[in-house]
């Protein structure tokens, strides 16, 4: 290939990756979260080597430290079994991330290869795969969760799965409307021309052409799986104890409130910080990746 | 018009006969041995088996399905694993009060969120834009039965001005006749005039309905926003500046109506969200509504509660689905 047919491909790529740079730089608010998101991404890969207590994070019981307000000690104060809440809840980060990221992973894992097919093929396997699809968009996500958890046994593990089960049509219809302006496009027709088997189409060209989108959304659904995650397991129908979760901590500590507040409280700032970073950062994209907002 | 609406709701039958096979498949293949589980853990093999053919398990799949789907047309959905009781009447039972909070949280996010919405467009990019932008997202990134706790924390706890939970205090339960016509105490107390009971009433609400009203009004707040700066952007709106129109007559007369649409659409759909997350905080505020009654199905494993509360909530979440369609359909811009 010529050299400069390569350069002239990368070039405006790197255009968009400069001005998208330039976006940020203006957009305060995006790139705070951003730095909060590799905060928390830092946390959440340290969290055993950085805590004060690493040995709160199971069930070992220090009866005669238990409900002590927040101090120097102990800066969110102990849970019942007087264990350092501040320990417990920075661990939580790494068992949120990493459940959030197994989740929508796996709804991704299942919405791409049915939204590449669908789109690719078209036809009655569209109407099929997209009429399925329209069926699991009609319950509200967290609703579908709920009832696969609690039909399945009450795990963190079944937990993801339910998320992934009711997050994946989302996927499914991105990638098909890529799939079906993809398909137009001269080198898909060219590699129909000599023969490609379709598989081999959809596996190299249309998922790969397709990626990006999805890793942008599923940038931005991050915030909303983490807070379901913490939902369930407030249920009961997610983590299971010891298991230093959010939601699941905030869900024992309704016993004790409002006198041990602190129980309550920093747990659900966890929550809230994270998904709100994601938040924060997704809408940004968003507005970045807006041709309208973008002119201005 | 009348061919689209007569469509959509075709396909909306058909999405929901979709849901109700899912629910089907969740109910009859997850569960192992249903039957088992609804005459309990000592049971014999023959009570099992009497089980089986009293559920109508012993049937093949296929009737199994037009016998589930002959039950839910005449509005049974079977009994409780916990209670017994038909599901139908527990429900009924449970969900005015659940509809009582919906319906004041999407009257509050209605108040407050497409005024939000409005100021923050017309002060784009100023402080208060960035304040309420700010606001709508951390709205949406709530954990809802968070928000519940720290209510409760502030404004029983530290300031002891509201209740800590219940629908009506306990006085109010013993010296009044409350009335019970459509469950809704706020309606019913206003509907017979008796204003202590009404005041009551909306003391105890206040709470639960700001924590269920979090999300809608910053969704609401994010739409109005968006559309209302779109329609700025008009040409026609600028047609109308140049006719030196004052920049309020702009925005009150010719603006807002055009951005109702997808006001509304956003309204609808978070209605079903807002329905979905009082099972996050029924408990909290021992609010005797469907949320409750599902938390308690969970810790039970009483899926035939479960998914006949779920049933209902995707019919509604379906039925809203449809209705935000329609809205869209009558704004006379767009052809069908």
């Amino acid at each position: 290939m010529n050299y400069s047919v390569i350069k002239e491909t990368i070039k405006p790529k790197i255009k968009v990756f400069k001005e998208s740079i330039y976006l940020l730089r203006r957009n305060k608010l995006t790139a705070i979260a951003l730095y909060l998101i590799l905060a928390i991404v830092l946390i959440a890969i340290l969290s055993p080597y950085i805590i004060p207590y690493p040995e709160h994070i199971s069930d070992e019981a220090n009866i005669q430290n238990k409900f002590m307000p927040p101090s120097g000690k102990h800066f969110f104060g102990t849970d019942e079994l007087g264990r350092d809440i501040f320990s417990r809840v920075l661990y939580g980060t790494r068992v949120s991330i990493s459940t959030g990221i197994l989740a929508v992973g796996l709804a991704v894992l299942i919405g791409i290869p049915l939204g590449a097919i669908a789109g690719f093929r078209g036809g009655v396997i569209d109407e099929v795969i997209m009429r399925i699809t329209d069926m699991f968009l009609s319950f509200p996500p967290l609703l579908l969760a709920i009832v696969l958890v609690s039909l399945l046994g009450p795990s963190l593990n079944n937990a993801i799965i339910a998320i992934a089960v009711s997050w994946w049509p989302w996927y499914t219809r991105l990638v098909r409307g890529q799939a079906i302006s993809l398909k137009e496009r001269k080198f898909i027709q060219a590699a129909q021309t000599i023969g490609t088997p379709d598989y081999k189409i959809i596996l190299k060209h249309i998922i790969p052409n397709t990626i990006s989108p999805v890793i942008v959304q599923a940038s931005m659904d991050m915030g909303g799986v983490i807070l379901t995650i913490a939902s369930l397991s407030f249920l009961g129908l997610g983590a299971q104890p010891p298991t230093p979760e959010w939601g699941l901590m905030i869900s024992i500590s309704r016993k004790y409130f409002p006198d041990v507040w602190w129980y309550s409280i920093f747990p659900g700032l966890a929550i809230f910080v994270t998904v709100l970073a994601f938040n924060l950062l997704g809408d940004g994209v968003r507005e970045i990746l807006d041709p309208k907002t973008r002119k201005k | 018009m009348k061919k689209y609406i007569f469509k959509r709701i075709i396909t909306g039958i058909i999405v929901l006969l979709g849901v109700i096979t899912i629910t089907f498949i969740m109910a009859r293949v997850i569960p192992s041995d249903p039957a088992a589980k609804w005459v309990g853990p000592k049971a014999t093999p023959e009570q099992i088996a009497m089980a089986e053919k009293e559920l109508g398990l012993d049937k093949p799949m296929p009737v199994q399905y037009a016998n589930y789907i002959r039950d839910l047309l005449k509005g049974n959905l079977g009994r409780s694993l916990r209670t017994k009781q038909p599901i139908t009447q527990e429900l009924a039972a449970y969900i005015p009060a659940t509809l009582e909070i919906v319906i004041f949280g999407f009257l509050l996010a209605v108040i407050i969120g497409i005024p939000l919405g409005i100021y923050s467009a017309k002060q784009k990019d100023k402080m208060l834009d960035h304040v309420s932008r700010f606001f709508s997202i951390g709205s949406v990134s709530l954990p809802a039965f968070w928000v519940a706790l720290f209510l409760q924390l502030v404004f029983y706890k530290k300031l002891g001005l509201l209740p800590l939970g219940g629908r009506l205090s306990l006085e109010t339960t013993i010296f009044y006749n409350v009335p019970d016509i459509t469950g809704m105490l706020l309606l019913d107390s206003l509907i017979t005039s008796n204003f202590m009971i009404f005041k009551d009433a909306f003391i105890h609400i206040i709470l639960p309905g700001i924590t269920i009203a979090l999300y809608p009004i910053g969704l609401v707040a994010r739409m109005t926003r968006s559309a209302l700066l779109e329609v700025l952007n008009e040409d026609y709106i600028a047609s109308i500046r140049s006719y030196g129109v004052s920049e309020t007559k702009v925005l009150w007369k010719y603006a807002l109506k055009n951005t109702l649409g997808p006001t509304a659409t956003v309204l609808t759909l978070s209605l079903g969200y807002t329905l979905v997350n009082t099972f996050l905080i029924e408990t909290i505020f021992s609010w005797p509504g469907l949320g409750n009654y599902v938390a308690t199905a969970v810790t039970t494993l009483d899926y035939p509660a479960i998914i006949g509360v779920t049933i209902f909530s995707a019919t509604c979440y379906v039925i809203l689905n449809l209705i935000a369609d329609l809205i869209i359909a009558l704004d006379p811009r767009i052809r069908l």
